[in-house]
């Protein structure tokens, strides 16, 4: 027990240890989330009507930041599997910090979802037992079960990880009899979440642009493009200013991902939109309306052709050797970008333009409000802080700076 | 607000009241208060806000279906004492069960429509909708441009491809594509004319949409904690205390029939009507997803929707699909009859038909 409550400890102050530019990050993130915590009371008390989601639009930016989250989150396993499938020596040490991105990516996404709900009270209607969840049919109860059992199978692994090396057990022959068998779960689970949110979507026959085979494909490679980007960024920036190894053919094979995955993109969208306008039927009219606009109502067009143009861009780019290999200028850039590409590619492309034309044919633009910003930004704020402060422990015990000492729990 | 719920509580319950009754109001009362939200506190209790004094066994009840017997009418009495309290006037919930054999259909004459919108305004008054930024309405009128005048005989030869040296084989797309021609096609429909336009238009015809009634409902399937069900008279309900308004269904509707309440719903207290079921249009509260139910707190008592009976037309129709002398049924075996969106597999139970 004593053990247990050092490593707590230890963790947490390590977390919070750090330099002033650290210091700085940390209050940046703190006053979002205090602007953020007088919006998210806002909206919970007077209800959705505050944020810009109307009967024609009713999904909103948590919606499109939740199926981001998903990305993020199931990309995550991409750091763990090579380690663990693949016996991969220098990527086993950091299959760590892949299930930290996973589980606070998940976190973040459960809370935009508890942004999205009309009644966030009601919420344990959903739980067998006490509620009455609609099994097999509904698709949002797989969606609910794949994201609470990716969370807690992360979160077991970090934990258990991360205190076996701080105690100094970390035993991987004991470890692979039955601690592998759950890393390989969470490996087949990472897909699997992001395959369960795909089909929230294509499920609905009357979303003419969403009710296609290749989604879940879509959404698969998107994740391979924006989730190894951030992985990339961090461990580059772990590696110059810790004591944490990163090697260099760690971030050539997320690189490597990266080309892939946005390889697979540019394809999964010609095949959609080929499909789409050749016979250009009704069911092509959302994707005309985020292509050409529709009488005028033309706010989603230069932010279609922005993305589909930035991710051939960073396709193109990132197939040179000279941009992947600048460790320090030009493949820090192409992974912001592609990860900013992706989300934004969300609510302006994916989302907001699938609802027009509605059921009744009407054109509808969206614009999100002031506090449905703040709450998307503080929602943002707490999976960041979260996400900052368990990699910056988990550096600590990785790089043997934060250990258990004896004299320190004997009292 | 506490002060204003426990009086109100006290009133609605008569004058003999214990000690014990009095603590456990307060108790309830602050219980509400908690769960209530700031922007019910500006409303009193005895205006019309259904959000505030919302008890705290009340947001712990289970699926009104699967209640026994006790539990429902605690739950229905809970509730009216509620609804009496906030509106000010007595209100009844009923409970009345499906009546048995009954299949419930409706046929619209879309030849007869003329646009006017009394169903619309009949339907928010019958059924309790929230009248005020925005007023819900469950009925939802397209006015669709009747043929098409920009057929032309100059582009009987335009169009793409155009001639070239390569040689003539035809033009493949004629220049008289691309422009609609009237029909169901949701293309060129004008949902919001104004409410002081004269109807009907020579130029158009009026299409009503409301829920249509699905026996194979994609809303239900998509229900993630099963609020919204087909009950035994086909008719897609929603138990408003056990959604929690992840708007699925809103997502999976092919027809755009389900509205959500985004704000606090408002309804002025000398326009509520008192005479609703737990099923139908009882008051709703923030956060929730509401329909057209059939009017079921009519229909299940023999009586006709709301809608039907303010068409000045004539041009609505109800009945049970299982009685062979029923409008509807007659409708269905003599006139041209098509149910809206086919394509969508969902069967409805609401037909339009012409002549």
């Amino acid at each position: 027990m004593g053990k247990i409550l050092s490593f707590a400890v230890d963790f947490g102050s390590y977390a919070i240890k750090g330099g002033p530019k650290y210091k700085a990050w940390l209050y940046f993130l703190l006053s979002i989330i205090l602007v953020g915590s007088y919006t998210a009371y806002r909206q919970l008390t007077e209800g959705l009507i505050l944020v810009g989601a109307t009967d024609q639009i009713p999904m909103e930016l948590f919606f499109a930041n939740f199926i981001f989250t998903a990305h993020v989150a199931a990309a995550a396993i991409l750091v763990v599997a090579p380690g663990y499938f693949y016996h991969r020596k220098d990527m086993k040490e950091l299959a760590v910090i892949g299930e930290i991105i996973a589980m606070c990516f998940v976190a973040t996404g459960i809370t935009f979802i508890l942004f999205h709900m009309g009644r966030p009270d009601r919420l344990w209607h959903i739980l067998p037992g006490i509620g009455y969840p609609n099994f097999p049919n509904s698709m949002l109860v797989y969606d609910t079960i794949v994201l609470n059992v990716y969370l807690y199978l992360n979160l077991a692994g970090i934990s258990y990880i991360l205190y076996k090396k701080y105690v100094g057990e970390f035993d991987t022959k004991a470890l692979a009899r039955w601690f592998t068998p759950v890393i390989y779960l969470a490996i087949v689970w990472g897909p699997l979440i992001h395959i369960c949110t795909a089909f929230v979507l294509s499920s609905n026959a009357r979303m003419s642009e969403w009710a296609t085979a290749v989604l879940p494909f879509g959404f698969l490679s998107m994740a391979g493009a924006s989730g190894p980007s951030l992985v990339v960024l961090l461990f580059l920036f772990i590696r110059k200013h810790t004591k944490v190894p990163v090697n260099d053919s760690v971030i050539n094979l997320m690189t490597a991902i990266i080309g892939w995955s946005l390889g697979i993109i540019i394809l999964v969208f010609a095949s959609e939109y080929f499909t789409a306008l050749y016979s250009n039927t009704e069911h092509a009219a959302s994707l005309n309306y985020s292509m050409f606009g529709h009488n005028g109502l033309n706010m989603y067009v230069p932010w279609f052709w922005g993305t589909v143009g930035s991710i051939v861009a960073c396709f193109v780019a990132i197939l040179i050797p000279k941009v992947r290999k600048s460790y320090d200028l030009w493949l820090p850039v192409v992974c912001t970008v592609i990860f900013l590409t992706i989300l934004v590619e969300k609510p302006m492309m994916l989302v907001f333009p699938a609802f027009s034309p509605s059921p009744f044919g009407e054109y509808t633009e969206y614009h999100p409000t002031l506090i449905e910003y703040f709450n998307v930004l503080f929602t943002w704020a707490i999976g960041f802080i979260t996400l900052t402060l368990m990699t910056k422990g988990a550096v600590g015990i990785l790089a043997g700076e934060v250990r258990y000492h004896k004299t320190m729990a004997s009292t | 607000m506490s002060e204003e719920i426990i009086k109100t509580n006290i009133e609605a319950d008569g004058v003999k009241q214990g000690r014990r009754d009095f603590l456990k109001n307060v108790g309830i009362a602050s219980a509400a208060a908690l769960v209530a939200s700031p922007a019910s506190v500006e409303a009193s209790a005895g205006s019309a806000n259904p959000d505030a004094g919302i008890t705290v066994a009340e947001s712990l009840q289970g699926h009104f279906v699967l209640m026994s017997d006790q539990e429902k009418k605690t739950a229905i009495e809970r509730l009216e004492k509620r609804y009496t309290a906030q509106y000010g006037k007595k209100t009844t919930v009923s409970d009345v069960p499906a009546p048995k054999g009954v299949l419930f259909g409706y046929a619209l004459n879309i030849s007869k429509c003329i646009g006017c919108r009394r169903c619309v305004h009949a339907c928010v008054q019958e059924n309790n909708q929230s009248r005020d930024n925005p007023e819900i309405q469950w009925i939802q009128v397209m006015k669709i441009p009747k043929g098409n005048f920009s057929f032309a005989a100059d582009k009987l030869d335009t169009g793409y491809p155009k001639s070239s040296k390569l040689g003539d084989y035809g033009v493949q797309v004629g220049g008289n594509a691309y422009t609609a021609v009237g029909g169901l096609s949701p293309e060129e429909v004008q949902n919001y004319y104004p409410q002081d336009e004269a109807v009907p238009d020579k130029n158009y015809f009026y299409v009503p949409v409301q829920c249509q009634q699905c026996e194979k409902p994609p809303c239900v399937k998509a229900c993630p904690v099963r609020a919204t069900f087909r009950d035994p008279n086909g008719v897609v309900v929603i138990d408003y205390n056990w959604c929690i308004g992840c708007r699925m269904c809103q997502l999976a509707c092919p027809y755009g029939a389900r509205r959500f309440n985004w704000g606090e719903p408002n309804i002025p207290p000398e326009e509520m009507n008192p005479k609703t079921h737990y099923f139908g249009n009882r008051p709703r509260m923030r956060g929730v997803m509401e329909k057209c139910t059939f009017c079921l707190q009519r229909t299940r008592e023999g009586r006709n929707p709301a809608c039907l009976e303010a068409c000045p037309v004539g041009a609505r129709k109800f009945g049970n699909l299982l009685d062979p002398t029923s409008d509807v049924r007659k409708i269905i075996a003599t006139k041209k009859v098509f149910r809206f969106k086919e394509e969508m597999s969902t069967y409805p139970k609401f037909f339009y038909f012409i002549g």
